[in-house]
């Protein structure tokens, strides 16, 4: 009885699940999926005639100077700007977490996450431009401070530019950090830490020892959260210098508006699949590791 | 003895004094430090704020130096000698330019953000309220849709227009952004909440699935449909990869991709159309920061 119970429930369930899920499902393989195949299909054939290629569009790809270019600076970019944001909100959160009015200044910071890419582009313009407001702040502490003189360095088009980016970069998304840590700082057990602090144990070690640990998990969505988010930096980057930047910040969202504009679609696909794999794997391999630790 | 106890005495009331003024100075100092990074957000609002409302003459005296490429340095006013709504009137009532795209970018939004309430909502209740064999999978399959960048699904999403014939079209910009991963996730991290025991209550009481969804889910889930709403619409309203890559015709784009086109030489211009563009955003995240904090915990929850 309790069998055919569970295979009834089963089977409502099943129909249910199709009925609601349905519309997503079939937009999500209409326009993702089967173009996906598409484009591994592509991938393996010239462009032109359509002919089978074997992996000689990997080859061009992966000779190719400027996707190699892109690939180190994305890669760069990537690894200075996580541990970056990721150290910086946590310096934040933390003082925030023991704060209570913190609600006001978690929404200053949130701010810059409504403020449009073309807005703020303005404004960095005006400030990291020659003549910049930077650059006169800067010219006015050498002058007080007698140290140095004027300064008259373009940061938009120069290696600084990398900087710049990664300033942005920082400026916008450490609202949206803050809270993910946030919540789950103010997800650790009072109790916890209370314990050990009876146990004598020094506000240093409460939280290396007991807040730190029950943060891996948080550590994991953050990172993960922030790598998607460090692709969007486009906008800017395209803003400031349009699509053939300073080689510093040619990224590879750069190479294949570039490819995609010149039409050179072979190579875009045999990048796609390329970049796409890679992603797929880090994504799985960061959620096994979350996994095996969670148990 | 009598002394010494009162010297005793005396000593652990000053050293309370001394942890307390201790600990005070540690409470401005950790509020300082916090208000700094934030002076970092609101200068940046300032200098558009007062750039849009100064003159032109006034913003050309300002930036004299980025037109003839000089060496002094630019210079500001947090009050202009001579504010003015002048730009704000030219670019209202003298630029139709700037209406059509302000309608486009409205269009674009308020079709994507009713499309994706359409198809993401029931999509996340099946998630979050079916068991069903390779439902996990598929899930996952969400998640790694969601977390790929544009660059990756550009591709893809080009050759399916191209064959709809949708390209150069708002339907282009839209479509692929309804059938995204992302809210599914977030309006997901608000139904997960709900306790099985409950819709097993009220099968019991004779309620279909289509019943339970409307009565018990929509109502109870309410916080993550919110917070799609709220994120979502941030998103696309600063949306510039998709536009970009599939309108062609300027006259199709959104106000995002308008300012850029602005030069120096209209700057006065060009900040009050900043001010303008950020007004929506300013409007939702004000109205919808409990929500946008919501979302930001929901896209941080692992399934």
């Amino acid at each position: 009885m309790k069998k055919r119970n569970a295979g009834v429930k089963r089977r409502r369930d099943t129909r249910a699940f199709f009925l609601f899920a349905a519309p997503s499902l079939a937009g999500v393989l209409i326009f993702v999926l089967i173009p996906f195949l598409d484009v591994v299909g592509r991938s393996f054939r010239t462009v032109a005639a359509g002919r089978f290629a074997g992996i000689s569009n990997y080859r061009t790809v992966f000779t190719n100077q400027a996707f190699l270019l892109a690939v180190k600076n994305t890669v760069r970019f990537t690894l200075v700007c996580i541990p970056l944001l990721v150290a910086v909100s946590l310096l934040i959160a933390l003082p925030l977490s023991r704060l209570k009015s913190a609600g006001t200044v978690k929404s200053l910071y949130l701010f810059p996450l409504a403020m449009p890419t073309a807005t703020i582009v303005m404004v960095w313009k005006i400030v990291f431009y020659r003549q910049g407001f930077l650059n006169l702040f800067l010219t006015r502490l050498g002058a007080w401070t007698g140290l140095w003189g004027e300064i008259h360095y373009d940061y938009l088009n120069s290696s600084a530019a990398f900087a710049v980016l990664v300033f942005s970069y920082i400026w916008k998304n450490t609202g949206y950090t803050i809270v993910l840590w946030l919540a789950g700082i103010l997800g650790i057990p009072d109790e916890l830490r209370e314990a050990a602090r009876v146990d004598g144990a020094s506000e240093r070690q409460v939280f290396l020892r007991v807040v730190f640990p029950n943060l891996k998990g948080c550590l994991y969505t953050i990172v993960i959260l922030s790598f998607l988010n460090s692709f969007k930096i486009y906008r800017e980057a395209y803003l400031v210098a349009g699509s053939y930047p300073q080689q510093d910040i040619y990224l590879l969202q750069h190479l294949f508006n570039n490819w995609f504009v010149n039409l050179e679609l072979d190579k875009m696909a045999a990048a796609t699949v390329c970049v796409g794999v890679f992603l797929f794997i880090v994504i799985m391999l960061l959620q096994r590791m979350w996994d095996s630790r969670e148990e | 003895m009598r002394g010494l106890q009162r010297l005793a005495e005396y000593c652990s009331r000053a050293e309370g004094r001394c942890r307390r003024m201790g600990r005070s100075i540690r409470t401005v100092l950790q509020v300082l430090a916090l208000l700094f990074p934030t002076l970092l957000v609101l200068l940046p609002l300032l200098l558009l704020v007062t750039g849009s409302v100064a003159g032109n003459g006034e913003l050309g005296r300002y930036l004299e130096t980025v037109f003839y490429d000089g060496t002094d340095y630019i210079t500001w006013k947090i009050v202009p000698d001579y504010p003015t709504f002048a730009n704000y009137g030219k670019l209202l009532f003298m630029t139709p330019q700037f209406f059509v795209l302000f309608w486009n970018s409205v269009k674009m939004e308020v079709c994507i953000l009713a499309g994706q309430m359409l198809v993401s909502v029931p999509a996340a209740w099946a998630f979050a309220a079916y068991q069903v064999r390779y439902g996990k999978a598929l899930f996952t399959l969400y998640v790694v849709l969601m977390l790929l960048p544009f660059q990756v699904t550009m591709l893809s999403s080009y050759l399916v227009l191209d064959r709809l014939a949708l390209l150069n079209t708002h339907g282009a910009v839209i479509l692929p952004a309804v059938f995204s991963a992302f809210p599914v996730f977030l309006i997901y991290g608000g139904f997960r909440g709900i306790p099985p025991q409950l819709l097993e209550a009220a099968r019991m009481d004779g309620a279909g699935e289509w019943k339970i969804f409307c009565s018990v889910g929509l109502p109870l889930g309410r916080s993550g449909l919110l917070s799609a709403f709220v994120l979502g619409f941030l998103e696309y309203w600063n949306m510039m990869e998709q536009p970009l890559s599939f309108l062609a015709d300027q006259s199709l784009w959104p106000l995002s991709l308008y300012l850029p086109q602005i030069t120096w030489s209209q700057a006065g211009y060009a900040f009050a159309a900043s001010v303008i563009t950020l007004i929506p955003a300013v409007f939702v995240f004000v109205w919808g920061q409990d929500y946008l904090e919501q979302g930001i915990v929901f896209s941080g929850l692992k399934e």
